[in-house]
């Protein structure tokens, strides 16, 4: 590299600081999905015994967990859960974030925080609270139970991401739309809306994921039907099956969709 | 002319002490470019914002076209505003953003696609149309927020310090711009600024506000030449204030001893003897004498500063007692006033009585 006379000093040098930064965001990745190419390539191999090297390639654990009820019903469950408990804290949190930017109350700071207390608390303290809140009430445990659980912890993460965006929208685009003759509920649907909707977005894939793979709420929560992340839970005291693996595959393609549906739905109206 | 705003006994109290906006009583005709003028915290903006509906006044009544509005929400007002901060809605279009008055008002697609254009050629942009407001200039911006606000040809355009994000080049080419498009759309105007030679340059009228109170309201010229108060002589271009004390006043005419000499005056009202008061007059209706010339009202003293910005020059003079006077004089030709006079030198000074502004009581600008 440094053969060339010419060549000015202190590129060698800046060469050498982007080879080693290259290098460590390479490690970084290779961190951070090595794990997940490893659970890939065991989904296809044709071995029970996670050994390497890899034997051969098979579909057999995909037709498997095809066949396997107590693993579908508990993928079903699992998107049920999620998708309610998701639209169940939208339904609370977005117009709580609006009230908390509108109306000015006391103790407004403090309730604030304490809106927040759910994702702060241990999964244990609140899966154990909403267990004694249920039984004193006599309410039966079912998925709805865990619904309602995963609504009240995700709650902050909607009303903290909504409410967050609601400040920085520049209190003129409001009052713009007021003085060109919209009422407060058509400035609400054509001004305010579409400049929270990214935020809206975002908040309700994170409370999907979050509540798809949540454990300590749901067991406490839960009557007789089992999530994913509780049934792999279970099965896992007789070792990592291949099945595992495929299930986990999938989850990892559904997952690469989210994310390409979240970068598009998300892309602000900056482009164009 | 018929009155279009009549605000009647306006108060604005945010709390017992804090009170934003005293007793204001305004009357704006129909057509006309009224600003209100003041410093930060005047209450100027606030009021702006009253005739907006964007806050209700505590007392008083405001009417529009002789109609009680004191009440109404500002989507039920026929006044429109320029925002500050233009307040361009950054998930629309140039055209949406122009159209999005004429939408809410149930227009036809045809009909606000025919009056957004002519809008936007009123402020020479329709090229921008599809464009969105963040690909756009600040200047740009600005015009994009003007036509918004008179596409819904309402009876008052409100200008909420509209040209203070611009600048300084800009500045002084939109003032010119938009008082010709006063002319050319004949709605009234009403805008707030802190500057005073924007409220000089565009205004029919300027009102100058003080702790949320009318300080002083008149046709430019009028506020410039004859200040009712030393806050209005300060606030509206520069003045050099002598504090004095009255020898004798017979008629219109006052004699004034001040620290460096004495002065008279032509004043409005009589004055006492021996009261003390303050004289005033502007660093450009004081002349430079020539040697040997002879003027009513002479000052001698020496020059401590020398101030050069272009079009001419502003000395400072100090006079025997110290006090200092400014004296600008304009350079027309580049050979005038060469060399320019050294530190030190003693000049001597004149103003017309007629130029002399006389307040009552001791003024610290």
């Amino acid at each position: 590299m440094a053969q060339s006379p010419n060549r000015a000093p202190g590129l060698v040098s800046r060469y050498g600081a982007d080879t080693a930064f290259m290098t460590f965001v390479a490690a970084l990745m290779a961190f951070l999905y090595i794990p997940i190419w490893v659970l890939i390539a065991f989904s296809f191999n044709d071995s029970r015994s996670l050994t390497w090297p890899l034997s051969g390639f098979t579909l057999d654990w995909y037709v498997k967990l095809a066949s396997n009820g107590d693993l579908l019903a508990a993928i079903r469950n699992s998107f049920y859960v999620a998708t309610g408990a998701t639209i169940l804290t939208l339904c609370v949190g977005v117009p709580a974030a609006l009230a908390l930017h509108k109306v000015n109350f006391p103790g407004k700071t403090v309730f604030r925080r304490l809106i927040l207390l759910p994702i702060t608390l241990p999964g244990i303290v609140t899966g154990i609270s909403m267990l004694n809140m249920f039984k004193l009430i006599g309410f039966p445990l079912s998925l709805e139970t865990v619904i309602l659980g995963h609504a009240t912890a995700l709650l902050g993460v909607v009303v903290t991401q909504v409410y967050a965006r609601l400040q920085r929208l520049p209190k003129s685009l409001e009052e713009a739309a007021f003085d060109l003759g919209a009422s407060p509920w058509r400035s609400f649907v054509d001004i305010t809306l579409p400049n929270i909707r990214t935020a809206i977005v975002g908040a309700g894939m994170l409370s999907f994921v979050l509540s798809f793979d949540e454990i300590p709420v749901t067991f406490f929560l839960t009557g007789r039907d089992n999530t994913l992340p509780m049934y792999i839970y279970s099965t896992l005291r007789r070792g990592v099956t291949p099945e595992i693996n495929a299930v986990g595959t999938i989850i990892v393609l559904l997952s690469l969709v989210l994310i390409v549906v979240s970068v598009v739905s998300t892309r602000d109206t900056k482009q164009k | 002319m018929a009155a279009i705003i009549e605000l009647e006994n306006i108060s604005k109290h945010y709390s017992p002490t804090i009170i934003g906006v005293d007793n204001v009583s305004l009357t704006v005709e129909d057509g006309e470019f009224v600003t209100l003028l003041g410093p930060s915290g005047c209450g100027k903006s606030t009021l702006l914002r009253m005739i907006g509906g964007f806050e209700t006044p505590t007392h008083g009544t405001i009417r529009l076209a002789d109609k009680d509005v004191t009440w109404d929400p500002p989507y039920k007002r026929e006044v429109n505003m320029v925002f500050q901060d233009y307040a361009l809605f950054p998930h629309m279009t140039v055209g949406e953003n122009v159209g999005y008055g004429l939408k809410v008002k149930g227009l036809g697609r045809l009909e606000i696609e025919t009056k957004v254009h002519d809008a936007l050629k009123l402020v020479g942009l329709f090229d921008k149309v599809k464009l969105r407001p963040q690909q756009l200039s600040g200047g740009q911006r600005q015009r994009i927020a003007l036509a918004r606000a008179i596409v819904r040809e309402p009876k008052v355009l409100l200008l909420d310090e509209p040209l203070s994000a611009l600048d300084a080049k800009l500045r002084e080419q939109m003032q010119i711009e938009m008082k010709h498009l006063h002319e050319k759309v004949g709605i009234t105007f009403v805008m707030v600024t802190h500057d005073q030679t924007e409220a000089l340059v565009m205004s029919d009228r300027v009102v100058v506000m003080e702790k949320g109170r009318i300080a002083q309201q008149g046709r430019p010229q009028e506020l410039y030449d004859h200040p009712a108060s030393p806050y209005v002589a300060n606030f509206i271009g520069t003045t050099n204030f002598l504090p004095g004390r009255v020898i004798r006043c017979t008629g219109e005419r006052a004699e004034i001893e001040i620290g460096g000499g004495r002065l008279s005056a032509i004043v409005d009202a009589p004055l006492v003897a021996g009261s003390t008061v303050t004289a005033g007059c502007r660093p450009e209706k004081v002349r430079l004498l020539a040697e040997g010339e002879t003027a009513e009202n002479v000052l001698e003293g020496r020059v401590a500063e020398v101030i050069y910005y272009g079009l001419g020059l502003r000395l400072a003079v100090e006079l025997a007692d110290g006090s200092r006077v400014y004296t600008d004089s304009l350079l027309p030709d580049r050979l005038a006033l060469s060399p320019v006079p050294p530190l030190g030198q003693s000049l001597r000074l004149a103003v017309e009585p007629h130029n002399v502004f006389v307040f009552e009581g001791e003024v610290t600008p």
